[in-house]
């Protein structure tokens, strides 16, 4: 279809489902919309008013003559079911599973910013070597990464279009989700849900990048979450 | 069988009225309709010009929009926020649902006027005062709302939110009002085509554009509820400091947008349904065949109207809800292709052996199929949850829901236009300027929206004010569909002055026309051109039903629904 040719270059484990599944759907949709668009052409010019052709009386008012629609439309009842049971595992492994963590990551949408929480060197969360970066987010390639999603303010939406992930982030809910970025390189991740006036400008860059690199930022960064909290004042946490 | 005649008009028809009586204050529906119509044309503008600055914004981003000026991140939300409302709520509703069914329903069903005149009276200008409202909102301190046509809080819900607060307030007033319009419209509507059919009228002898304005009404009635309900709830915390909304207090973000959503998809069906209203009479009377399968589109509508308040949550797959919901609601929506196909396919195949002939109302008719089809087929995409992930909220979506709604609300509305005009205005419109109307808006149609489907691949994001802001929309190519979307929108509504100019002609200098030009047989044709405040001098009796084109033994290549056998 070349439908591929036009979507950013895929980075994650489950994207080529995904790019599969659109793929899919467009060739069977794409197929049912010609064949309409080319018999709806067909009948136009075929049917144009000749002198002395008379119109066909078909009211069409038995089901024999109503087949004609009905049978396609049974088919298309048939393609729906056929495509939501091939989609409905793919959903079912990105949205409604969470595979072992290799790292744990929190983020926090907010006007307009994403901040993200890591565990430092230890390897665990809310510890004194936490890690708080704003905007800026290293990742080691392959791992899959678990993160807790929320918002601070307003509504906004995670979105990174080489992950293909999407998750919209909500004030007082924390969702759990998942990726594994699986090619090395630097990604942009954006807000996709209208969020005020700085909508458009809220946007992280993501590094994917060999473990040993993705190590020694985190030697670099550890312990950022006491900074920022100090600067900021008491934490609750 | 009894067919009392509102006690009104026995006194409105006895003497002249005054100007005010006859022209502005009127209980006349067609009267009514035209006001309904000309205020959703004229909001048609403001959309339009709200369209023109978003794609030039777009095309050269901080380039200052000739005759707007630099848009500013915070202008750019409200100039989306405002396009989306003008053109749903202020252009769609009032010319497909208020406007078309206010005109069409009692001539069409036989009727003298509308079940409540008063009612509908009253409806019009409750609508008139929420479309001041909601201009005015953009001169207010902060501008005009600027959270997005769909309002979602908390960011519709604190001015430190959204930078606007006066303007936010303004919209959900103006909205409110606007649905209690419809509200009464819609009553007026049901009531109508129940209780004040002419004598002999069964159910399955209406007119396929009066089921539909009926169904769409129903749906309408049975979903505003929820929204009417989620905007107090809204205004509430907004004025009266509650926290429905608030999660800090014990609300939920996501309540606001399932009962927005419950109300808002059915909304795409009180639009779409007119629509095809429109198209099922026109198709029949230039292809000179009955419709294809009457009964069968009427259950089809019926099913359709079913399914729509089971499909909402399609527009949340990756909002926060339980994700075990989403494969549910897909189903369901997906499902809908198969009443909307019927429906399509119903009309392809009344087509078929037919004596077709190509005036304006037909093209448009036929474009509103050709077009909607692409719109129809894209909703696969999108309802598909792991799909949807993807292209959630990026411009294939705002390309999918375009080629969805432009051929419902515009092209089958210049298809009525067109094909009513006679009928409304006693004169007959100009053919040529009509098809290059058709033609124009066509292919800039097309040339504009198949380009976003391509961006939205991309990764074109929606309501972003810069898309050079993101690499992935720098590249030459990305620009290149930016322009290629904004020359199409230009030329869109460049098209549209073929329509303004045809309209002033054929006001001023068209030909007049006479009772039925187009050797239709619904009831409106049968009376003169426009029809008289009152409508029938003696009402109609209905002898069959509204398709009979070119019957067997017969020299006549029509039969009107009233004519003796």
């Amino acid at each position: 279809m070349g439908l591929e040719s036009w979507l950013p270059k895929a980075a994650s484990s489950f994207a080529g489902d995904v790019d599969w599944l659109l793929g899919f759907i467009t060739w069977i949709v794409g197929i049912w919309f010609l064949a309409a668009e080319g018999i709806l052409i067909f009948f136009v010019l075929r049917y144009r008013r000749r002198p002395g052709v008379r119109a066909a009386y078909v009211p069409a008012r038995r089901l024999r003559a109503m087949a004609f629609v009905l049978v396609p439309c049974a088919a298309i009842l048939g393609f729906d079911l056929v495509i939501d049971a091939v989609a409905a595992p793919i959903w079912h492994r990105i949205k409604e599973t969470l595979p072992p963590a290799q790292e744990t990551i929190r983020i926090t949408g907010e006007q307009w910013a994403w901040r993200f929480r890591l565990p430092g060197p230890d390897g665990r969360l809310d510890t004194a070597d936490d890690i708080e970066v704003v905007n800026e987010l290293h990742l080691p390639v392959d791992a899959v990464v678990q993160f807790e999603l929320t918002a601070k303010d307003v509504i906004h939406s995670f979105w990174m279009p080489e992950m293909r992930l999407k998750q919209d982030a909500v004030p007082g809910r924390t969702i759990r989700g998942w990726f594994q970025p699986t090619r090395v390189g630097h990604y942009e991740m954006d807000c996709a849900q209208i969020c005020g006036l700085g909508h458009t400008m809220m946007k992280a860059s993501v590094v994917v990048e060999s473990r040993e690199a993705y190590e020694s930022w985190v030697r670099e960064k550890a312990g950022s979450a006491q900074v920022t909290s100090r600067e900021e004042g008491p934490e609750s946490r | 069988m009894t067919h009392p005649v509102p006690a009104s008009h026995d006194a409105s028809l006895a003497h002249a009225q005054s100007f005010w009586r006859t022209w502005v204050f009127s209980t006349d529906h067609k009267t009514i309709a035209k006001q309904y119509m000309f205020t959703g044309l004229a909001l048609a503008l403001v959309g339009g010009f709200l369209a023109y600055v978003i794609r030039m914004q777009l095309a050269s981003p901080g380039r200052p929009v000739p005759g707007y000026g630099a848009v500013g991140p915070g202008q750019y939300n409200a100039v989306v926020t405002l396009h989306g409302t003008i053109m749903i709520f202020w252009v769609a509703m009032p010319i497909l649902l208020a406007g078309l069914g206010n005109f069409l329903i009692p001539l069409m069903i036989g009727a003298r006027d509308m079940a409540f005149p008063r009612l509908n009276m009253l409806s019009y200008w409750i609508f008139f005062i929420s479309t001041v409202i909601l201009l005015v909102s953009f001169f207010v301190p902060g501008g005009a709302a600027a959270g997005g046509w769909t309002t979602y809080p908390p960011l519709s819900d604190r001015a430190i939110n959204s930078g606007v607060d006066l303007g936010v307030t303004l919209w959900i007033l103006a909205v409110a009002l606007e649905f209690a319009a419809f509200l009464m419209g819609g009553i007026n509507f049901i009531v109508t085509a129940i209780n004040n059919r002419a004598p002999g009228m069964r159910l399955f002898d209406m007119p396929l554009m009066v089921w539909m304005e009926v169904a769409a009404s129903i749906i309408f009635l049975f979903s505003v509820g929820p929204l009417i309900a989620g905007a107090v709830l809204l205004l509430l915390d907004r004025t009266a400091n509650t926290g429905f909304y608030d999660p800090a207090r014990g609300g939920d973000p996501l309540l606001f947008q399932h009962l927005f959503w419950f109300f808002g998809h059915p909304e795409v069906y009180v639009i779409l349904l007119p629509g095809f209203g429109a198209v099922a009479e026109i198709l029949p009377v230039f292809a000179r065949k009955p419709v294809f399968g009457y009964r069968m589109i009427v259950y089809s509508t019926i099913v359709t109207g079913v399914l729509s308040f089971i499909v909402w949550a399609h527009h949340q797959f990756v909002a926060g809800i339980d994700p075990r919901l989403a494969t549910p609601f897909s189903i369901t929506t997906i499902l809908i292709s198969v009443p909307i196909g019927i429906t399509l396919f119903a009309f392809i195949a009344t087509l078929w052996r037919g004596s077709i002939t190509l005036q304006t109302p037909m093209l448009f008719a036929l474009g509103m199929i050709a077009v909607f089809l692409l719109g129809g087929v894209t909703g696969i995409h999108n309802g598909v949850p792991a799909t949807d992930i993807y292209i959630h909220d990026t411009y294939f979506v705002v390309a999918h829901f375009h080629y969805a709604l432009i051929p419902s609300v515009f092209f089958a509305f210049f298809a009525a236009f067109y094909y009513w005009f006679p009928k409304m205005f006693g004169r007959r419109t100009n053919e040529w300027l009509g098809q290059l109307h058709f033609w124009g808006t066509f292919v800039f149609m097309n040339v504009t929206f198949f380009s976003m489907f391509l961006l939205g691949l991309m990764g074109h994001h929606r309501r972003i004010s810069n898309p050079h802001f993101f690499e992935a929309l720098r590249t030459p190519e990305a620009d290149r569909l930016q322009w290629i979307a904004t020359i199409g929108a230009l030329g869109l509504l460049a098209a549209q002055i073929a329509l303004i100019a045809n309209l002033i002609l054929s006001l001023t200098r068209g030909v007049r026309a006479e009772r039925n030009p187009w050797r239709a047989n619904t009831l409106e044709w049968t009376v003169e051109s426009p029809p008289p405040h009152g409508n029938f001098a003696t009402l109609p009796l209905v002898r069959r039903g509204p398709y009979e084109y070119s019957a067997p033994g017969r020299s006549e290549d029509y039969l009107p629904q009233d004519a003796p056998a």
